[in-house]
């Protein structure tokens, strides 16, 4: 009965609570957090594909390269990487700042947070996109990009007539799973400052006392962002390979 | 380059590594056993049992770790027959305690997902032929579907238990000491995160390679039906016509 009580007390203040502004952070925290995950996967997809392509080089040197990035950004805590550039670019911000002599001897050029939060998802989203990326190009038949040499097309044209159109298709599924990650992720940069829906509904449960209201809710809006992207990409998919499925 | 900084660095954080190894461990062993419980409720045909594991495995893989933690460390104390009861108090009070059962409630609902499909996997005609040789429900279970299923869940549940040491590190944020904790301790003492989080890095870096390199082992000691065969000249000479 205790803990039917409990319950009670918990919806009847959840509704003051929210009305009282929260509800209205909590709506920004989810802006946010949407525009971390937007940011950071534009910025994976960037460094994906390149690092993709290194992978898939002819060059040892540069497939060394490529099989480090996604074996340390895969590799590590993401905490780690998110500390690196939030901490690690105001050490090294600062540090051009005062020899450069914009800021005095004793003062601190602080890395922007959001900056810093996305370059750190980013550059993980990215590790985890290049293997889709990679994927999808060893799924494209082998004859395709023959013909198209046959044809006597230029590495660029092959890329953009043959290579990219079908990556991208192949790549949907993959990229929607990268999706989630990073939606997932995003929490994390909660530690930076960054003001997104794990930060407000940290802050709401302190100043509040209310924790297990404001994480249940936090909870309950981070699985209504990923259950919702699900029929999004299958959408896409859809969208991307309705020339490939047979017709009804 | 300051040699003397990075390898105090690397040995304050090393001597924090048996408490991440100790919440890595814990977090997993709890979580096998929830998840082994929920792939049985799974399997065993009944629809509440399923509609359960289903609703578990969304909310658990729906949302961040990291709320998942705050909710165990914050949120459960909130009621009032948590903080009076003589058997939960004692351990969600306690951020390690805490931190070991976000990891196995969070990594069960993956290892579930991973061991429905092992389990879906297991080639039918394999199943028959027990089931042709009279073998009862629980031979044909531990001789035929578990070994098989197991030996396909193993790339699998590896990649899960990497995920896992990388979960470790956000023990760091309910204020437990390991590696990551550690190195944000000597960051904030000395300013110079770049080079304590690189050696942090480096660890948790050989940490996982080490793992990932043990169960490629155990993956290859389990597989010896899926080798190629060895070359001509190891082959074992024909027996010699002496008769």
């Amino acid at each position: 009965m205790e803990f039917l009580n409990d319950l009670k007390d918990q919806v009847s203040t959840a509704y003051e609570l929210l009305a009282a502004g929260w509800g209205v952070q909590l709506l920004w925290g989810i802006g946010w957090t949407l525009a971390v995950t937007v940011v950071s996967m534009l910025i994976g997809a960037v460094l994906g594909s390149l690092v993709a392509a290194a992978k898939l080089s002819h060059r040892s040197g540069l497939r060394f390269i490529g099989e480090s990035y996604t074996t340390v950004f895969r590799g590590e805590p993401e905490l780690l990487i998110i500390y690196l550039f939030y901490y690690g670019g105001t050490q090294v911000l600062t540090g051009v700042a005062r020899s450069t002599g914009s800021i005095g001897s004793a003062d601190i050029l602080n890395m922007p947070s959001f900056l810093g939060g996305v370059l750190a998802v980013g550059i993980i989203s990215g590790a985890y996109q290049a293997e889709v990326f990679r994927g999808s190009f060893l799924a494209i038949h082998r004859g395709e990009l023959e013909a198209a040499r046959a044809y006597g097309m230029s590495a660029w044209l092959r890329f953009r007539l043959v290579i990219m159109p079908q990556v991208l298709r192949l790549a949907v599924p993959g990229l929607g799973n990268v999706w989630q990650l990073t939606i997932k992720d995003s929490a994390l940069i909660s530690v930076t400052g960054v003001a997104e829906l794990m930060l407000t509904a940290n802050k709401a449960a302190r100043s509040t006392h209310h924790s297990l209201l404001f994480y249940t809710l936090a909870g309950i809006l981070y699985l209504v962002m990923t259950s919702i992207s699900t029929p999004i990409f299958d959408k896409a998919e859809r969208y991307t390979s309705r020339s490939f499925t047979r017709p009804k | 380059m300051d040699f003397d900084f990075y390898l105090s660095t690397i040995w304050s954080v090393l001597k924090a590594l048996p408490l991440t190894l100790e919440i890595w461990f814990f977090g997993i062993a709890f979580g096998l056993i929830i998840a082994t419980g929920l792939t049985w409720l799974r399997a065993s045909g009944y629809k509440s049992g399923e509609y359960f594991t289903r609703v578990y495995v969304f909310v658990f893989r729906g949302s961040p770790l990291l709320v998942q933690l705050y909710l165990v460390y914050f949120g459960l104390s909130q009621f009032d027959f948590v903080r009076h009861s003589p058997i939960l108090w004692p351990i969600l009070r306690d951020p390690m305690y805490c931190t070991i059962v976000a990891m196995a409630l969070n990594t069960a609902a993956y290892e579930s997902e991973i061991f429905r499909g092992a389990l879906r996997a297991v080639p039918v005609g394999q199943i028959e032929a027990a089931k042709a040789f009279g073998m009862s429900a629980f031979t044909r279970f531990r001789l035929v579907t578990l070994p098989i299923a197991l030996r396909l869940a193993l790339p699998a549940y590896s990649t899960e238990i990497i995920l896992m040491t990388k979960a470790t590190a956000l023990a760091s944020v309910v204020t437990i000491m390991e590696m990551m904790g550690t190195a944000q301790k000597i960051q904030h003492d000395t300013f110079r995160p770049i080079e304590v989080l690189t050696c942090a890095g480096v660890i948790y870096l050989l940490l996982n390679l080490s793992i990932a390199r043990l169960f490629a082992w155990v993956e290859y000691r389990l597989s010896p039906h899926l080798r190629p065969p060895p070359e001509q000249s190891q082959q074992v000479k024909p027996v010699p016509e002496v008769l």
